[in-house]
């Protein structure tokens, strides 16, 4: 059964295409066979967080006006073939692409692949509505402020009128020193006020910009950075697989709690 | 469980620090955003329930809030109406039976 999923935020900068190409890349390593698609029309980026850009020959628009074949379209993954990409045109004329077209695209990839990520634009516009139309799941990916959360909320209102109920959201960027000293809101925070099922808490990391530096999902590298091991476990957990949420704590290394545990008997 | 809530409203003024205000900010705005009510039709619904209510208990306008909050994907109306005293059945009355008066 395959699985169709958006991967949405409104507000922009908060890490969809971060999240995307992450879990692609960390389900692919699961076994699952996983194509990205990048909804983002005219402002493509998928294809430079995977390191993809340029074996990037056709897009969804060619494919749409059926100028090409799909799978010649698709980019597979050197690095990792059961990950594949169907990036989006870097052209401004995206007016020509419906919501019948994305729905049609992504009914036909679902019946290759058993996971279909869908990487949406920022905003609630046309290219939000295109984006989501084929999807059965979202996933609404925010930080801890206050403009990200408003337009997540406003965003599962869309996602719930537009009939997608299950709604997963990722945290992003977590500074837990700052909730610790009371300056950000905690995760507890952000799920009282939204209100949907958690699946997974990224702490800020600065392996991100490295890793968007070089085209290497984080989840590539050997020894995983604490972004790296926490998409690993949100793949996981959206794979069905039970994962504890990671503690990022500072106190809760320290030599005191260290103790604590021993004494508890589980260091 | 009212009186945690009651306590909590009661002192949820007091939350200095950045994160408290942050969620307090953001519930206040969501209740908004969710209710899709302009401040228009917010102020009228609020002038009308304080005229249906005055009828009845003379109310304490500085005391006056009718908020909209959120909680678990449900918005409430919540309004805070003071009563400082229940309106005298036989004043209520006399302007009705001069209504009728009139009418007749």
């Amino acid at each position: 059964m395959s699985r169709t999923i958006v991967v949405t935020s409104g507000k922009g900068g908060v890490g969809k295409t971060t999240s995307t190409a992450n879990l692609g890349m960390a389900l692919a390593r699961l076994g699952r066979k996983v194509v990205l698609v990048d909804a983002d029309f005219g402002l493509r980026n998928l294809d430079l967080l995977l390191g993809l850009e340029n074996r990037v020959v056709y897009t969804a628009l060619e494919v749409i006006a059926r100028e090409c074949k799909l799978d010649q379209a698709l980019v597979k993954d050197k690095r990792q073939p059961n990950l594949s990409l169907l990036a989006a045109p870097q052209t401004r004329n995206k007016t020509a692409i419906t919501a019948a077209h994305m729905k049609a695209l992504v009914e036909v990839l679902s019946r290759h692949f058993d996971y279909v990520l869908v990487d949406c634009p920022a905003g609630i516009e046309t290219g939000f509505q295109n984006a989501i139309a084929g999807a059965k799941e979202a996933i609404i990916v925010t930080t801890p402020e206050i403009s990200a959360v408003r337009d997540a909320d406003r965003v599962i209102g869309l996602l719930e009128a537009n009939r997608i109920k299950d709604i997963k959201l990722i945290l992003n960027r977590l500074r837990p020193a700052m909730v610790k000293n009371n300056d950000m809101m905690s995760v507890e925070d952000v799920l009282e006020i939204l209100s949907v099922k958690l699946i997974g808490v990224i702490p800020e990391d600065e392996q991100v910009i490295v890793s968007t530096n070089k085209g290497e999902p984080l989840v590539l590298a050997e020894k995983l950075s604490l972004a790296g091991e926490a998409y690993d476990n949100t793949a996981k957990r959206l794979d069905g697989i039970e994962v504890e949420f990671m503690d990022f704590t500072a106190a809760n290394n320290s030599i005191f709690a260290r103790f604590g545990r021993w004494l508890r008997g589980n260091p | 469980m009212i009186i945690t809530e009651f306590l909590e409203r009661l002192f949820s003024g007091q939350k200095t620090d950045s994160r408290g205000q942050v969620k307090q900010r953001l519930k206040f705005i969501l209740a908004h955003d969710r209710a899709a009510l302009t401040p228009k039709m917010l102020e009228d619904m609020r002038n009308e329930i304080l005229a249906v209510v005055s009828k009845y208990v003379e109310l304490d306008e500085d005391g006056l809030d009718v908020t909209l909050e959120s909680d678990n994907r449900m918005t409430a109306l919540i309004a805070n109406l003071p009563i400082r005293k229940v309106r005298n059945p036989v004043t209520e009355e006399e302007p009705s039976a001069v209504v009728e008066a009139i009418i007749e």
